[in-house]
């Protein structure tokens, strides 16, 4: 089994991978503007300002959508299914793409949730959820 | 100076291959067997052709297939990045082209091994192996484009009220065209309502009979100036606008880039979309036929889910008819490519399922990414 493919941190995305190794979850904030952003980019979708730094989130929010994968329409997926993944609308109101450690017959938009951090490799803990 | 594309240029030769699980051919033959096809529709040699126009995402480069066609020298080429959704956008650069003097007749063409060889529906394009953007979805098992779709269909469920039955309703209609068309894949099989619920449920919400087919086959349009045209073997079908989107920053996963296409690519053309006689929308997942005509602005939001049900896409009868050879759930997956021919025909009255008298045909190729709307007069 192929398994999922890991991250593979770059510049811009490696302080994100070293937060979620410490166990907090943290984006981009803009300088200029303030608009939060994910995932990381050098620059900010609202102002164009390249400046910011990176702020702590709660790590808590509500499931903005899902998608359950019923079959292993990937090689990465045998053995995995049901799979569900998830966008998640954080508190601070910034998306999130990730996947419910929960059951998937219980996911409805709206329900809350809240990150877990599971270490997959000596580099790289997930953000994923499961239900508050 | 005036600057308005309308009429200017022409689509005047449109061909592909047969459509296969397995071609038995190379990329490059295939392609070259489309552009053959287009330019005997037309009646132009390939020593007319001076520009070649592809997607980026294929294999087969503009040189090589200059080298294997007999044209004398190629004055304009080009390729457009992101994925299958690149159509229109092709055709608004080689109308653009034309239109300057950049050059004469451009062919675009694409040919894929679809099933046989890189399947989209496995990643096996649009893959990234955990690195870019890829390492904020993959790593959570969103792999494929079933799964990012997947997830933007439900919350436009949520948002709209828009129902898997409504997608039945609209996956029948668009088989019922196919089952017209010799061509398409799925000619000869019919599908009900009731055979869409029943079908398994691939990434829900989507059942196996909202997901496009994958395809071997090849396409190709040749363009070239009005004035050109006229003398042609084939009623030109006019570009009256062509226009992209390559990124917006829209509502994610509520609305489609047509939010952003529709308004401008109706400004280019001075039309309104009650103007459309038919219609091809990029119907990689049966619900975004959906959620395209309400974001282009043929239906008002939440309700082109009823006017599916009501058989308002269905040819003869519906008001306006959609996807008249079968798309890309029923004829094939070209990405694009069928959906562009096919609105090509039905501005020449050639098509299968031919809307009476179809003075002005629109051509979405990406749900927003790209539209064309093409006429019968310049």
């Amino acid at each position: 089994m192929p398994g999922l493919p890991l991250p593979i941190p770059n510049e811009e995305t490696r302080p994100f991978w070293e937060s979620c190794k410490a166990g907090e979850l943290r984006v981009q904030r803009c300088l200029a503007c303030g608009k939060l952003r994910y995932p990381p980019r050098p620059g900010c979708s609202e102002c164009g300002s390249l400046e910011f730094d990176w702020q702590r989130l709660s790590g808590r929010g509500r499931i903005h959508t899902y998608a359950v994968s019923r079959q292993a329409v990937h090689p990465a997926l045998e053995g995995l299914i049901p799979h569900t993944a998830v966008i998640v609308e954080l508190e601070e109101g910034v998306l999130m793409t990730s996947n419910l450690v929960d059951r998937a017959e219980e996911v409805e938009i709206g329900r809350p949730v809240e990150v877990v951090f599971e270490p997959v490799s000596e580099e790289i803990s997930l953000p994923r959820f499961r239900f508050v | 100076m005036d600057r308005e594309l309308r009429g200017k240029v022409a689509i005047v030769g449109v061909g592909e291959t047969d459509y296969s699980r397995n071609s038995g051919r190379s990329e490059l033959m295939l392609s070259l067997q489309a552009v053959h096809a287009a330019l005997d529709d037309c009646g132009l040699r390939p020593q007319d052709v001076d520009g070649l126009l592809r997607w980026a995402v294929d294999t087969s480069a503009e040189a090589d297939v200059a080298a294997s066609l007999g044209i004398k020298e190629l004055a304009y080429f080009g390729e457009i990045s992101q994925a299958g959704n690149v159509g229109a956008a092709l055709v608004a650069n080689a109308a653009a082209a034309i239109a300057a003097g950049l050059a004469e007749a451009i062919v675009i063409y694409r040919g894929l091994n679809g099933r046989s060889g890189r399947r989209y529906g496995r990643g096996e394009v649009t893959g990234r192996g955990g690195a870019g953007p890829g390492q904020f979805t993959e790593p959570f098992g969103v792999l494929v484009p079933q799964h990012w779709l997947a997830l933007m269909t439900r919350r436009r469920m949520y948002e709209t009220g828009v129902t898997s039955l409504h997608f039945a309703h609209t996956a029948v209609s668009i088989r019922s065209h196919a089952n017209r068309n010799p061509r398409a894949t799925f000619f000869d099989v019919p599908l009900t309502v009731e055979d869409h619920q029943n079908s398994r449920i691939v990434v829900d919400p989507f059942h196996l009979f909202d997901c496009c087919l994958e395809t071997d086959g090849a396409g190709a349009l040749v363009l070239t100036s009005a004035e050109r045209a006229r003398g042609l073997k084939k009623p030109p079908a006019y570009v009256r606008a062509a226009t992209q989107t390559g990124y917006t920053r829209s509502r994610a996963y509520i609305e489609t880039a047509a939010v952003a296409t529709g308004p401008r690519l109706f400004r280019m053309a001075g039309m309104q979309p009650s103007d459309v006689d038919v219609v091809q929308i990029y119907d990689h997942f049966c619900p975004f036929v959906l959620f395209a005509l309400e974001d282009y602005g043929f239906c008002k939001h939440g309700e082109a889910g009823p006017f599916a049900e009501a058989g308002g896409i269905r040819w003869p009868d519906g008001e306006l008819p959609v996807n008249t050879s079968g798309g890309h759930l029923s004829e094939a997956y070209l990405q694009g490519m069928n959906q562009l021919i096919e609105g090509v025909r039905q501005v020449r009255g050639e098509s299968t399922a031919q809307v009476k008298d179809a003075q002005v045909s629109f051509v979405d190729t990406g749900v927003g990414t790209g539209a064309v709307i093409l006429t019968k007069e310049p």
